[in-house]
């Protein structure tokens, strides 16, 4: 067997694995509920979970949930990278300034951006910006930090080498700094990318400006438990959908970078 | 270090001085953004921003006396208690997966599924099931903190040298002595990296299960204080709520600085 037939069948045997993993893990919560070993109460079948999903797959509002929080998230994230790489780059750039903002970026970033939620609904009310603000905070330490990470990270021989060829600013800028922070900036846009989806949803569901969330804390309100599965199963698949998108962009933008082509060569 | 650097002494600059521009670098920002704040607040004053010593009156009145017992301490005990449930689980599960192939290719869509989901969503099926009782709140966290320790434990695993599971397998060393020995103390650089991110994602689930459904804890005192417009003892438990961040991260970096002594010391003498 050559090596390329011998890792097709391996990736053959992965993927029929896991479906099957995943036809178990349904098959074991429909039997669960079927011997009410689980109270449907508490918990709905496998597949009422099902149906419910699909009956509001065709319902229009659902699609209008899931577009107002995916466009407060695309807003949000869109904010924490522009404000994450012009701070970045400037704090890395400026000579000194690293140093004067360390202590205040290290107390800031821990900061829990949930605890900004009760903040946040006293100054702008259940409106979109609420949750922008929680959102972005969120995110833009991420952006911010990969990028200064970054621009540090600048090889030592080649900031030489581009000094010795008497490089201008821009041409510095462009050919030196850039692809040093490509990587980085792309690794915090995708774990940002992630965490503004889970702060759009949870401001959504303790703020209560529309979109998923609040659908989710209303189903939940009136016990409709079957609907609060479904929206589950839609948050997750959204979850899915941005993080294997991101790491598309991510092998897609660096395909030059060692660690992309590190993993390419057998 | 170059020839260059030893040639110059370091040592013509005063100590004092050197201090001095120590603690103006380390400090000057924050001291010169307090003064802004507390000047600003009195030129301008807005209900939403108090004055800086109102906000640190308002933490000692708030915290220090019996609140300390009735919700701080709660919700750090569950906070705590739902980091170490999560480390050992994720780390445990994680090594299941990582030496078992056939499993690892079984549950691996599923798991990133479920790690996909985020985590406060399943805030409303948790309360569904246990109700709001503390142990929701303890699973809560655990269900946002254990993927990223269970997938760098997996990950870890995964990456030990193949070398040293032969050896270890030539010297007939059993599969209990070769987990604690050789694959945990490989895998353990990657399982700190895990821990250190699931501890601001449990941090970040403490307070959205208090937020959301509690009757008690920091979460619920700040909305609390919210609804019935505290604004000073509101800020007061966003500072709380920062103080623990720091408080957890420097001794995950005390503790993680212990565990991997023998990895930092490989490293710089590889290094050198």
């Amino acid at each position: 067997m050559t090596a390329q037939a011998r890792r097709r069948t391996g990736t053959a045997r992965k993927s029929i694995l896991g479906v099957l993993g995943v036809l178990a893990l349904l098959a074991l919560w429909q039997t669960a509920s079927a011997l009410h070993w689980i109270n449907p109460i508490q918990v709905p079948s496998a597949a009422v979970t099902l149906d419910t999903f699909i009956s509001q797959v065709q319902d229009r509002e659902f699609w209008r949930n899931v577009g107002r929080t995916l466009t407060t998230w695309a807003v949000g994230l869109g904010i924490a990278i522009g404000l994450g790489c012009a701070l970045g780059a400037i704090v890395g750039l400026v000579p000194g300034l690293r140093r004067a903002t360390h202590t205040t970026v290290e107390f800031l970033r821990p900061i829990p951006s949930v605890a900004l939620i009760p903040l946040a609904i006293l100054i702008f009310g259940i409106q979109p910006q609420a949750a922008l603000v929680v959102i972005v905070y969120a995110s833009f330490w991420l952006v911010f930090i990969h990028v200064l990470y970054g621009v540090v990270d600048v090889d030592a021989v080649a900031r030489d080498t581009a000094r010795s060829f008497n490089l201008t600013g821009s041409s510095r800028l462009r050919n030196l700094v850039l692809p040093s922070v490509a990587p980085y900036l792309v690794t915090g846009v995708r774990l940002a990318a992630a965490v503004a989806l889970i702060l759009a949803i949870t401001a959504e569901m303790t703020i209560g400006n529309p979109g998923l969330g609040r659908a989710l804390t209303y189903a939940a309100g009136i016990g409709d438990i079957a609907t609060v599965f479904a929206i589950v199963v839609t948050a997750g698949a959204l979850g899915l959908v941005v993080n294997i998108a991101f790491r598309l962009v991510e092998r897609r933008a660096l395909h030059w970078h060692q660690s992309i082509r590190g993993e390419e060569t057998p | 270090m170059t020839v260059a650097a030893l040639a110059r002494p370091r040592q013509l600059r005063p100590a004092s001085l050197r201090i001095a521009t120590d603690v103006l670098a380390n400090l000057g920002l924050p001291i010169l953004l307090l003064l802004i704040w507390t000047v600003w607040s009195n030129v301008q004053p807005s209900q939403f921003f108090p004055a800086p010593w109102a906000i640190a009156e308002a933490f000692v009145d708030t915290w220090m006396g019996p609140a300390l017992w009735a919700d701080v301490l709660p919700s750090v005990t569950r906070l705590l208690l739902a980091i170490l449930i999560a480390v050992v689980a994720g780390v445990a599960l994680g090594t299941l997966i990582g030496l078992v192939r056939w499993l690892r290719e079984l549950t691996e869509p599923t798991l990133e599924f479920l790690r996909a989901i985020p985590p406060p969503v399943m805030i409303p099926v948790f309360v569904a099931v246990l109700g709001v009782t503390p142990q929701m709140q303890i699973i809560v966290i655990v269900f946002g903190a254990m993927w990223p320790v269970l997938l760098n434990t997996t990950d870890g695993v995964r990456s030990t040298d193949a070398a040293m599971i032969e050896t270890a397998r030539s010297y007939s060393i059993g599969v209990a002595r070769r987990i604690f020995a050789l694959v945990l103390p490989a895998a353990s650089p990657r399982i700190m990296a895990g821990v250190r991110l699931s501890l601001s994602i449990a941090l970040i689930m403490m307070v959205i299960s208090e937020l959301f459904a509690s009757s008690s804890g920091l979460g619920y005192q700040i909305k609390y204080f919210q609804t019935n417009y505290l604004i000073a003892e509101m800020w007061s438990g966003v500072l709380l709520l920062g103080l623990f961040g720091i408080i957890l991260s420097v001794a995950f970096g005390a503790i993680e600085r212990r565990v991997l002594r023998w990895y930092h010391g490989v490293k710089e003498a590889a290094h050198d």
